[in-house]
């Protein structure tokens, strides 16, 4: 008799608080999925599609989903370790080996060699080229996330990829880097 | 405000937190006037040497200019004019290691003086009180004068502050060990800054001027004050030796007891503070009408046989500095430009001076040790209590080095003057200033870079947008299109039906197919000989739309067609034969337009009429078209393909086997048409109205030579291109 | 000659953390000279074998993190641990438990948190709480003043009750402490506490011959000692007033309102201040700045809660003196203390 006591007080207590879980889960339920957004915040907005996702968003949206966080080359490990942070995933090593500091680039387009084929206009997702047919292209150096994706439609190989100028204002006190000479 | 000025004219000096005391050094090269150095032989004068832009470069690489002649003017906002140091050559325009931190390169003019020092007109002003504020404020700006006590901002542009100034403040204190500039010139030119400062009393209206000078130059405060005893709203406040006093917020806090407000700047609570250098060269810029091309500075430190104050103009490489005080210098030699405390070192002593270039400080290893490794920090927060802007330096450092930078900007780290009082207190010799200042930049660039990326995200949606209302667009169009041209497809499906039809009457006839290939195989074997051919086709033609005509019983077109046939050449039949095949394919693609047979066709012969009107070429360039088309489709590998076809296709133009060529490009055409976008395939007058556009654009390609030459050459790369990817594939 | 590129300041106040631990250990000595005047050299031979076993011990896991062994030695920072501890425990406690002390300290309480700035709590602390709950019995076997002994000890018998618990002449160290009368002699804290749990007052108490005017018999004199050496690493500016003054006062005023309440069980302000390990504890302990609080206004908190709980502590625990629990458990709650005291920074907040 006592283990039904026990039995039907347990299995009583067991049905409130499941009744309560059940309405805490409806009633203060999250709604949306800010998760994207977050993500969509951390990734560095090169679209350049290096993770295989047409975009940042689409990536952001494929984190959120469950995908790989270290398919980023452009934020390198900085953006792979805040998205392990938020997502509460381990960190891991980049995917495909990349540097874990990728050196910053701007597309540099040698105008001369230009044909005016518009085929990197196309490519651009952020519209940082300017130029018509037959008008030789230019980049917006502004605008110009890096992404790499001009230079490969580019039928006379005329983008360049340069390593972002230093200069004193984004100069970060590399003192040991700078050359020293003789004291002449 | 009453009660405030009331104890400031009392004398009181309050206190700021912190501060150290670092061993003053003063006395090294204190004790003689300011020297005049023999003109060196080369002068570099970097284009900016203030916060703010360059000025447009007025000279150019061989010209002579003349002692205060400007060589820059200013443009762009908080741009400042730089000037000819003395008179000379310009040998080079050039970048040269820079007087800053990172010495990374800065246009300069490099200037080979004649030893004339020959002076350019000047205009001195005797009376400026006659001057209008914007005529002074002008003065001051071409004048090129900057900030000469650390950060080198544009003075015209504080000069013409809007806000309300109670207090002027003139920075006097120099509180950095061994720089003694400031202290020499105000021995000298007290009377001069005095009438620097008037003007700026004339310029502002403030209602007290102080000068806060240290007191450990007691000398400075006797003449300062002396020379301002005749102005009354002038008064020498003497300040506790306490570094860093002269820092621009805790002079202020020193002497008016108010705390610029964190992100603000000083007349944001009605404060203006120059340095005593600036006010010099404001009186000499009027009174004499000198630019600024020369200032003190203190050559000091151990490894100098005769450090002391000179007159160093602008430009004058540090070398030259050096040598004329004589330098014996140590192993592991640092020069360093500024003090002991924020002053940073040199990688080479090719730099000119500039206009902030207060000392050259070059040390032995007695004097100023260099910095022992790094330990682990022991929490004691020295680094707090010498720390002037109550900053917790100690919690700081941890945040940097974990590079957690939203904590740096909870604990102010944008509050740190980078005073390094912090660092000269710790215990463990932590570079606590250099981590700031990394941390500092990093957090900077992470700034920019979020509104880079920002806007990258921005541009992105919209391109995104854009593309997908172009594609509505498109979509638009060929719904529109139909529409428009159901006529004309209504035309071609009752051309096939009519041929469907004209098959089983005439039992003989092959199929239409069967006679375009047939056509196409005799144009082939009697080359010439088409005229024949074509009046044959052209009869079978008539025959078929005739028959069309009756079942349609519509006459005017098909007699129009008629007509036009015989009249053409044989590239009508050419061409007739590719609105077949068109015709062919449509009526494949279109099953389902046999409902709309009962419309009435009007203006379906239009594109046939006018293909044939066009020459030879049209059918050919269309073929460069598809072919080009399909390059685009393809993959690398058919480059080549298409490529070594061009030339064919180009040749041929007058060739009578253009004829071929078509047939092959449309064989080809056909091919490619499955791959390409739906954009090209819908409707056979849109492919010939694409083809006849394209036409227009190319023909004058194929006949202009250099654009030849242009095509060429992009082959070329391409092809270089390709083998250099099968050369990357291999290796 | 190449020239040097470094970062500013190129000064520096020559203030090294080896300098700052040789100036607390140096300011020790008047503490221990008291120490060796009162209660024999038995705290000496406590003091070799502390700075032999941590000089040992701090080498070795050194080398087992696979770190430079002597920049961790040369900083100080052990020896002034073996010092703090030698002093801390009984004079006569058997050679092993200084050993134990020095490893726990050294090795669990020091490096295993990432060695010195990243302990959090004081090694010398840490390790004599330990080994109080430990042992009690030898932490807790104070001889009284040598003048009160029985038989007094040369210097080779206390080395061997150090090392093999009893005299040449076989008395135990029980035997020893006995005083003139017979009785087991105990701390003047530890007579205070049994006799007010037995209802006599501390007037009462006061008559027993372990005390003096103000407070216990020797243990009045160690203070001061400390309390010089305190002042003199205040000078130095070592260390800064607010924790030393914080805790004296807070403690000094506890006391004097317990006295005011209840005069009969309650010794008063200056025993409490010159009893125990007070003054060790004001000026040397709760001043570690590795595990103390790094703010002034923090530091003031952080002393006048280490009072606070030492009075309370001696007077309602279970355990004479209080001082090291006091400073643990104020250990802990340092982080908190540093985030609610951050000093407003220049520009923010009250600006006029």
């Amino acid at each position: 008799m006592t283990l039904f006591y026990a039995l039907i007080a347990l299995g009583s207590l067991a049905l409130v608080f499941g009744l309560i879980l059940g309405f805490a889960a409806i009633r203060f339920r999250v709604e949306s999925n800010p998760i994207v957004e977050q993500i969509d915040t951390i990734l560095p907005q090169t679209q350049c599609g290096q993770c295989g996702y047409p975009g940042c968003r689409p990536y952001a949206e494929a984190i959120a989903n469950g995908d790989e966080i270290n398919k980023c080359p452009p934020g390198g490990e900085a953006t792979m370790k805040k998205l392990a942070g938020l997502m509460g995933v381990d960190e891991k090593p980049l995917a495909g080996g990349e540097q874990a500091e990728p050196v910053k680039t701007v597309a540099y387009i040698r105008e001369d060699e230009c044909i005016g084929c518009t085929k990197c206009i196309q490519a651009c997702p952020v519209d940082a080229i300017l130029g018509a047919t037959r008008q030789m292209h230019t980049v917006l150096i502004d605008e110009c996330t890096g992404c790499d994706l001009c230079v490969e439609p580019c039928p006379v190989d005329c983008i360049d990829m340069l390593p972002v100028t230093e200069t004193k204002q984004n100069w970060k006190w590399q003192l040991n880097a700078i050359p020293v000479t003789q004291i002449d | 405000m009453d009660k405030l000025l009331e104890q400031i004219q009392k004398g009181t000096v309050w206190q700021f937190p912190g501060g150290v005391h670092p061993p003053q050094q003063k006395s090294l090269s204190n004790g003689a006037n300011i020297a005049r150095l023999p003109l060196p032989n080369k002068l570099v004068v970097a284009l900016k040497q203030h916060i703010g832009a360059n000025g447009k470069l007025l000279v150019e690489k061989g010209q002579r200019i003349l002692k205060g002649q400007a060589l820059t003017e200013p443009v762009a906002n908080w741009s400042v004019p730089v000037h000819a140091p003395s008179s000379g050559i310009i040998t080079e325009i050039a970048p040269k290691p820079s007087a800053h931190p990172s010495a990374l390169p800065e246009l300069s003019i490099v200037i080979e003086p004649d030893g004339k020092d020959e002076w350019c007109t000047l205009n001195p002003v005797s009376e400026p009180k006659s001057l209008s504020h914007q005529e002074l404020i002008d003065i001051i700006h071409q004048a090129g004068i900057s900030g000469m006590g650390g950060a080198g901002f544009p003075t015209y542009v504080k000069a013409d502050t809007k806000q309300s100034i109670d207090f002027f403040i003139i920075n006097a204190v120099e509180c950095e060990p061994y720089i003694t500039a400031d202290d020499t010139l105000m021995r000298e030119h007290a009377a001069e800054i005095i009438q620097g400062i008037e003007l700026m009393q004339q310029l502002l209206n403030p209602t007290l001027c102080i000068v806060g000078i240290e007191d450990n130059k007691p000398e400075a405060i006797a003449t300062m004050t002396k020379a301002a005893e005749h102005n009354n709203k002038i008064i020498v406040q003497t300040v506790p030796t306490v570094y860093p006093s002269g820092g621009e917020k805790q002079l202020i806090k020193l002497l008016t007891n108010r705390e610029v407000p964190s992100m603000g700047i000083p007349a944001d609570i009605g404060v203006l503070m120059h340095n005593t250098g600036t006010l010099y060269a404001v009186q000499q810029a009027v009174y004499e009408g000198k630019p600024l091309i020369e200032r003190v500075v203190t050559v000091t430190g151990n490894t100098i046989h005769k450090p002391g104050n000179v007159w160093a103009l602008l430009g004058t490489e540090i070398k030259h500095l050096l040598d004329c005080q004589g330098f014996s210098p140590v192993p592991q030699q640092r020069v360093v430009m500024g003090g002991p405390m924020m002053g940073f070192t040199l990688p080479t002593v090719r730099i000119g001076v500039i206009k902030t270039t207060n000392c050259i400080l070059a040390p032995d290893h007695t004097e100023l040790a260099e910095p022992g490794p790094e330990k682990a920090c022991i929490r004691c927060s020295a680094c707090a209590d010498a720390c002037p802007a109550s900053l917790l330096p100690q919690q700081l450092q941890w945040f940097a080095k974990s590079k957690e930078y939203d904590k740096l900007q909870e604990h102010n780290l944008f509050d740190c003057i980078e005073c390094g009082a912090c660092a000269y207190v710790c215990p463990s010799e932590i570079p606590l200033v250099q981590y700031y200042r990394v941390a500092k930049a990093e957090i900077k660039e992470q700034q920019a870079d979020k509104i880079k990326a920002d806007r990258a995200k921005e541009r992105f949606d919209a391109r995104k947008e854009r593309l997908d209302r172009e594609q509505e667009e498109r979509q638009n169009r060929h719904k529109r299109k139909p529409v428009a041209k159901s006529a004309d497809e209504k035309q071609k499906v009752a051309e096939a039906l009519a041929r469907v039809k004209n098959k089983p009457d005439n039992g003989n006839e092959k199929s239409a197919v069967a006679a375009a290939i047939a056509r196409a195989k005799a144009k082939k074997q009697q080359g010439e000989e088409l005229e024949p051919d074509n009046s044959e086709v052209a009869k079978e033609r008539a025959l078929r739309k005739e028959q069309a005509r009756k079942y349609k019983e519509q006459k005017s077109q098909t007699d129009e067609s008629t007509e036009t046939a015989p009249v053409d050449d044989k590239k009508s039949a050419v061409a007739a034969a590719i609105a077949r095949a068109k015709a062919k394919k449509a009526a494949k693609a279109k099953k389902a337009a046999k409902a709309l047979e009962d419309a009435e066709p009007t203006t379906s012969e239009a594109p046939q009429t006018d293909a044939p009107v066009d020459d030879r070429k049209a059918a050919v360039a269309a073929a460069i078209a598809r072919a080009k088309a399909k390059k685009a489709a393809k993959a690398l590998e058919e480059a080549e393909q298409t490529v070594s076809e061009e030339p064919q296709s180009d040749e041929p133009v007058d060739d009578k086997k253009a004829a071929v060529a078509a047939a092959i490009a449309r064989a080809k055409a056909k091919k490619a048409a499955k791959a390409l976008e739906d954009t090209e395939t819908p409707s056979v007058p849109d492919n010939t109205d694409n083809s006849s556009s394209s036409i227009d654009a190319d023909v004058p390609q194929s006949s202009d030579d250099k654009k030849k030459a242009a095509v060429a050459a992009a082959i070329a790369r391409a092809k270089a291109k390709k083998l250099q990817k099968e050369g990357n594939d291999q290796s | 000659m190449k020239l040097t590129m470094a970062s500013s300041p190129h000064n520096h106040s020559h203030k090294s953390v080896t300098r700052l631990m040789l100036i607390v250990i140096a300011a020790c000595i008047p503490g221990l000279v008291a120490q060796v005047v009162f209660f024999g050299t038995g705290v000496l031979i406590q003091l070799v074998l502390a700075l032999v076993a941590v000089t040992v011990f701090e080498a070795a896991i050194m080398l087992m993190r696979k770190r430079p062994v002597w920049p961790a030695l040369s900083d100080g920072s052990a020896w002034l641990t073996a010092v703090l501890l030698a002093l801390s425990i009984p004079p006569l406690a058997p050679w092993w438990v200084i050993i134990i002390g020095c490893l726990f300290s050294i090795v669990i309480v020091k490096q295993l948190y990432g060695g010195l700035g990243f302990n959090l709590f004081n090694p010398a602390m840490a390790a004599y709480v330990l080994l109080l709950v430990s042992f009690p019995v030898q932490m807790t076997s104070w001889l009284p003043v040598s003048d009160l002994l029985n038989n007094a000890i040369g210097f080779t018998d206390q080395l061997r009750l150090i090392f093999t618990d009893f005299t040449s002449i076989g008395y135990s160290l029980d035997q020893v402490r006995a005083g003139i009368d017979g009785v087991t002699m105990a701390t003047p804290l530890d007579t205070i506490k049994t006799d007010v749990g037995h209802g006599l007052t501390v007037t009462e108490s006061m008559q027993k011959n372990v005390f003096n005017e103000w407070a216990g018999l020797g243990w009045m004199w160690v203070n001061l000692g400390f309390l010089a050496g305190g002042l003199y690493l205040l000078k130095e500016k070592v260390i800064n007033w607010h924790i030393p003054v914080s805790f004296i006062a807070s403690l000094a005023v506890c006391s004097a309102i317990g006295y005011i309440a209840a005069p009969g069980t309650e010794p008063g302000t200056v025993f409490h201040l010159l009893s125990g390990a007070t003054m060790m504890g004001a000026f040397f302990i709760a001043t570690d700045p590795v595990s103390a609080a790094t703010t002034n206004k923090g530091r003031l908190i952080y002393g006048a809660l280490i009072g606070l709980l030492v009075y309370l502590i001696r007077t309602f625990g279970g355990f004479p003196d209080a001082v090291a629990f006091a400073v643990l458990l104020l250990n802990i709650a340092v982080p908190l203390i540093d985030y609610y005291t951050q000093p407003r920074t220049y520009g923010h907040g009250a600006v006029k």
